[in-house]
C-alpha cells in the first residue's frame, strides 16, 4: 500500500527550458530571517561596503543560519520587511555596483567529521530549499545516541504544478547532486539513500538513473507516482522506505533523513567552491508571465524585478503566489525581496481561466453534502469534513481525537470540495486553536 | 500598486461542484425514466414532470420563506422530485405526487437545515409518507403496455411469486411497479455510469444486493427473484448511495448495505409488508451517524488519545 493524494493537471510548462541567470538589480533587500528558526543580527551598518558571499547576518542560536549578502556594493541602511508570515524581521539594502566582485577566501571547506561537516554546512547559510526553510545542520546535526540513522531520503517528487526548479537541478546539475551525497554518507554514514522522482519527469530519471550507475549504484532511484502529495515529508519517507513517522516525531525516529534535492545539490557545490547560498533557481510562471522560465535570482532581488524578467503582464495581475499553488503563500507587495526558501512565483490574472484547475477565488461555498470527497483525498487519512464540523463548534476535545495535528496543510480536501468549503484553512485555524 | 487578491492556500479548485453531481445522477436516471414512458406512457412522463416541477417550486418557497440563498441552482431537489417519482405508481392522481414532493422538500430537507443537513432520503420518506396516507391509490399497479402477460391490474411481483414472470421480464421491465423501478436493466445502466464517473462507490449497492441475495437463499427463497422484484435496484443504487444520508468511509458504506439488506428481506419474509427497501433504508439513513462514529478512519501514524492518556498518567 502507498499513501497518495490527489492528481493535478501538472502545468510545467518550465521543464524543458535551462536556467537563465537574472540580470544583476540595482538594489537587494536581504531579509535576515530566512530559515525556520531564529532571525540574524545584523552585521554591517549603513554605508559599508560588501562583497558577494561575504557574511552580512549571523545569530548565536544553534536554529539558525547565516545569510550572506548575493551581490557587491553598498549598504544604504537596514529596514525592516513585514513577512507574509506575519513577522516583521530586519532587512539589509544593498546598492548593487554591478561588479559582482567575490569576497577574498571562498575556498571549500576543510572536513574531517560530522560535527565539522555540520559546522561547515552551517556556515554555507544553508536550509531546506524545498520551501519550509528547515536549517539543514540541525537535521545533520541529530544526536546519535537517541537516533540511529541509516537512511538517507532525497526528495525532488516536485508535486506541486508549475514547479520545475528541482527538475531542472537534477538536469543541469546531476554532479553536483551526486557530490553532495557523497558527502553526506561519508559524514554521516547513512547506507541507503533513495531518490524518489515523480513520474512525469522521464528524463530526471533517466538521467539520475544513469548518473547512479555511474556514480554510486548503491543509490536507488526511485520513480514515484505522479500523485499531489507525493512529496510531502511523511509520503515520501513511507512511499520510498515503508517506515511510518509517527504522530509527534521526526523522520530520524525511524533512520531517515530527508532532504530536498536541490539542498543536496548546493551542498555538493559548496563543498566544491565554497561559495556561501547567495542565489537560488526560482521558477517563474503562471498564466500571467509571457516568458515563463527558471532563472537563477540572487538572494534579495524584488518578486517584481523578476516578474517584469520573465515578460509577465502586470496591468492584469490578479494574485501572486509564491511557491506551488497548492501550498504556496500569496504576496501582497511586489517590491518585497526573494528568499532562500522561495521556489516559484507565480502570476496569475485577474480573470479567471477556465482550465482544470480554476483559480478559486470568490467562488461562494455551499453545505457540505457528505460526499466523502475529502476523506479520500487527505494522504494521512483524517476526515477534514468532521475536523470542520468540530471547529465549527470549538470541540477541542474532538479535534485532538480527529488529530488535525496532523494535518500538513497540503490543501488536497479544498481542492476536491465540491462545495468548494475552506477545509484545509479550517484545520490551520483549528490547530491554532489547539495551541492556544 | 496592483490590487492583488490574497487568500489561503491551496489557491487552485477542482473544477466538480454539488450542481455538477446532481446532474450526474439526473443523467443516470434518463434511461429509466424513458422506459417508464415506453412502459406506462405519456402519463408517466407527465407524473415524473409533476414531481420535478412541484420539487422546484417547494424548494424555492421554503428559500424565500426561511430566508436562505436560492438553493434550486445546485439541482438537488430536481433528483429528490424525479426518485420520488420513480417511487410511485404510474396511476397516482397529480395532487397526491404534489403532496409526496411536499413532505419530502419542505418537511424532510428544508426544515432540517436544507441540502446536506437532512437525516434521512428526503423521496424515500415521501414514498413512506404517500404509502401510509393513500395506500390504495398508491398499490394500485398497472400493466406495463408490453408486458406479454395479459391482465390488466396486476398484482407486484413481491406479491405474487408464483412464476407468473420470468427473469427476463423482470429485468427487462415486463411487470407491474412503481415507474422508474420496474426496468432493472435501465437502472443498472445510471449505476454503471455513477460509478465510471466516480460520483457513486460501489460498496454499498453490492453489499445491499449481495446481503440480500444470501439471505434469500439462507431463508429458502429465490434469491434472483428477490433481487429482481420490487424497488430493490433502485434502493441500492439510487437510494442508498445518497450521500448526505449514508456513512462516510467505504466501510462505513459497506455496513449500511449489509443492514439495508437484512431489514429488507426481514420485512419481506415476516412482515406484513410485501416490501421492505425504503424502509431498511430509512432505518439505516437513523443509524448513519452511529455508523460513521464506529468506523472513522484511522489516520496513518496516529496514537490513540487512551494510550497517551494512560502513558501521561504513569509519569
Amino acid at each position: 500500500m502507498r499513501l497518495s493524494g490527489i492528481r493535478l493537471e501538472h502545468k510545467k510548462n518550465t521543464a524543458s527550458s535551462q536556467s537563465v541567470p537574472a540580470p544583476i538589480p540595482k538594489t537587494v533587500r536581504i531579509a535576515m530571517q530566512q530559515c525556520a528558526g531564529a532571525a540574524c543580527d545584523v552585521l554591517v551598518q549603513k554605508g559599508d561596503k560588501v562583497l558577494v558571499g561575504q557574511k552580512i547576518g549571523d545569530s548565536g542560536k544553534y536554529m539558525s543560519v547565516p545569510v550572506h549578502s548575493s551581490v557587491s556594493g553598498t549598504v544604504t541602511g537596514i529596514s525592516e520587511l513585514l513577512q507574509v508570515s506575519g513577522r516583521v524581521c530586519k532587512c539589509v539594502d544593498i546598492e548593487t555596483d554591478g561588479e559582482q566582485k567575490v569576497i577574498g577566501g571562498i575556498e571549500p571547506p576543510v572536513v574531517s567529521d560530522r560535527e565539522s561537516f555540520c559546522d561547515a554546512v552551517r556556515n554555507s547559510g544553508c536550509c531546506g530549499l524545498g520551501g519550509a526553510g528547515f536549517p539543514t545542520h540541525v537535521k545533520f546535526g541529530y544526536d546519535d545516541k537517541k537516533f540511529s540513522v541509516d537512511t538517507l531520503v532525497i526528495n525532488a517528487a516536485e508535486c506541486e504544478p508549475y514547479l520545475t526548479g528541482d527538475h531542472r537541478e537534477m538536469i543541469e546539475n546531476t554532479d553536483s547532486i551526486f557530490d553532495g551525497i557523497a558527502s553526506i554518507k561519508k559524514y554521516l554514514g547513512t547506507e541507503n539513500v533513495f531518490i524518489g522522482i515523480e513520474n512525469n519527469k522521464p528524463d530526471a530519471i533517466e538521467k539520475m538513473t544513469k548518473a547512479a550507475a555511474e556514480r554510486d549504484s548503491s543509490v536507488k532511484v526511485v520513480a514515484l507516482k505522479a500523485k499531489y502529495p507525493q512529496g510531502a515529508e511523511k509520503v515520501i519517507v513511507y512511499n520510498l522506505t515503508g517506515r511510518v513517522v509517527r504522530e509527534g516525531k521526526i523522520p530520524a525516529d525511524v533512520g531517515v533523513i530527508v532532504i530536498n534535492v536541490s539542498t543536496c545539490g548546493f551542498i555538493g557545490d559548496y563543498m566544491k567552491t565554497g561559495m556561501p547560498l547567495v542565489k537560488k533557481r526560482i521558477t517563474v510562471s503562471g498564466e500571467s508571465v509571457g516568458t515563463p522560465c527558471n532563472v537563477i535570482a540572487p538572494i534579495g532581488i524584488s518578486f517584481e524585478e523578476l516578474l517584469r524578467f520573465a515578460d509577465c503582464d502586470m496591468d492584469k495581475l490578479g494574485k501572486v503566489i509564491t511557491g506551488g499553488p497548492m501550498m504556496g503563500i500569496d504576496i501582497f507587495d511586489l517590491t518585497d525581496p526573494v528568499c532562500k526558501t522561495h521556489s516559484a512565483i507565480l502570476a496569475l490574472p485577474r480573470e479567471k481561466k477556465e482550465s482544470k484547475n480554476v483559480l478559486i477565488s470568490y467562488k461562494t461555498q455551499t453545505n457540505c453534502i457528505r460526499c466523502g470527497r475529502c476523506i479520500q483525498a487527505c494522504p494521512v487519512g483524517l476526515m477534514p469534513t468532521e475536523l470542520e464540523k468540530a471547529f465549527d463548534r470549538k470541540d477541542r476535545d474532538m479535534l485532538k481525537r480527529l488529530k488535525v495535528s496532523l494535518c500538513m496543510n497540503c490543501g488536497s480536501c479544498s481542492y476536491v470540495c465540491p462545495a468548494k468549503r475552506d477545509l484545509a484553512e479550517k484545520n490551520q485555524l483549528a490547530k491554532a486553536l489547539l495551541r492556544t | 500598486m496592483s490590487n492583488l487578491t490574497v487568500s489561503p492556500s491551496p489557491h487552485v479548485r477542482s473544477n466538480q461542484t454539488t450542481a455538477k453531481i446532481m446532474l450526474h445522477v439526473l443523467i443516470a436516471l434518463v434511461p429509466a425514466m424513458v422506459m417508464s414512458a415506453v412502459q406506462f406512457g405519456g402519463r408517466a412522463l407527465m407524473l415524473t414532470g409533476v414531481c420535478v416541477l412541484s420539487a422546484m417550486l417547494w424548494e424555492k418557497l421554503s428559500c424565500v420563506i426561511m430566508k436562505r440563498p436560492d438553493s434550486t441552482d445546485d439541482l438537488s431537489a430536481m433528483v429528490t422530485g424525479m426518485l420520488l417519482a420513480f417511487n410511485l405508481p404510474p396511476s397516482l392522481p397529480y395532487w397526491i405526487a404534489v403532496i409526496g414532493s411536499f413532505i419530502a422538500i419542505v418537511i424532510v430537507k428544508q426544515i432540517f437545515g436544507g441540502l446536506g443537513q437532512n437525516f434521512a432520503n428526503p423521496a424515500i420518506v415521501g414514498r413512506i409518507v404517500l404509502m401510509l396516507s393513500f395506500t390504495s391509490e398508491m398499490t394500485t399497479w398497472t400493466m406495463p403496455a408490453w408486458s406479454s402477460v395479459d391482465v390488466v391490474s396486476a398484482p407486484t411481483p413481491l406479491r405474487d411469486d408464483s412464476g407468473l414472470y420470468s427473469y427476463t421480464d423482470l429485468f427487462l421491465g415486463k411487470c407491474p411497479g412503481c415507474m422508474g423501478e420496474v426496468c432493472k436493466a435501465a437502472l443498472l445502466l445510471g449505476g454503471v455510469y455513477l460509478v465510471i464517473m466516480r460520483i457513486i462507490h460501489i460498496h454499498a449497492p453490492v453489499a445491499f444486493v449481495g446481503t440480500v441475495f444470501v439471505f434469500s437463499w439462507l431463508a429458502g427463497k429465490d434469491p434472483v427473484y428477490q433481487i429482481l422484484s420490487g424497488g430493490l435496484i433502485l434502493g441500492a443504487v439510487f437510494m442508498a448511495t445518497d450521500y448526505v444520508t449514508t456513512p462516510i468511509t467505504p466501510k462505513g458504506k459497506a455496513i449500511f448495505g449489509i443492514g439495508c439488506g437484512i431489514i429488507t428481506c426481514v420485512i419481506r419474509f415476516y412482515a406484513n409488508y410485501p416490501e421492505g427497501v425504503s424502509f431498511s433504508i430509512l432505518i439505516m439513513n437513523i443509524a448513519t451517524p452511529y455508523i460513521d462514529m464506529a468506523t472513522r478512519k484511522k489516520p496513518v501514524g496516529a496514537d490513540s488519545e487512551k494510550k497517551k492518556k494512560e502513558a501521561t498518567h504513569e509519569k
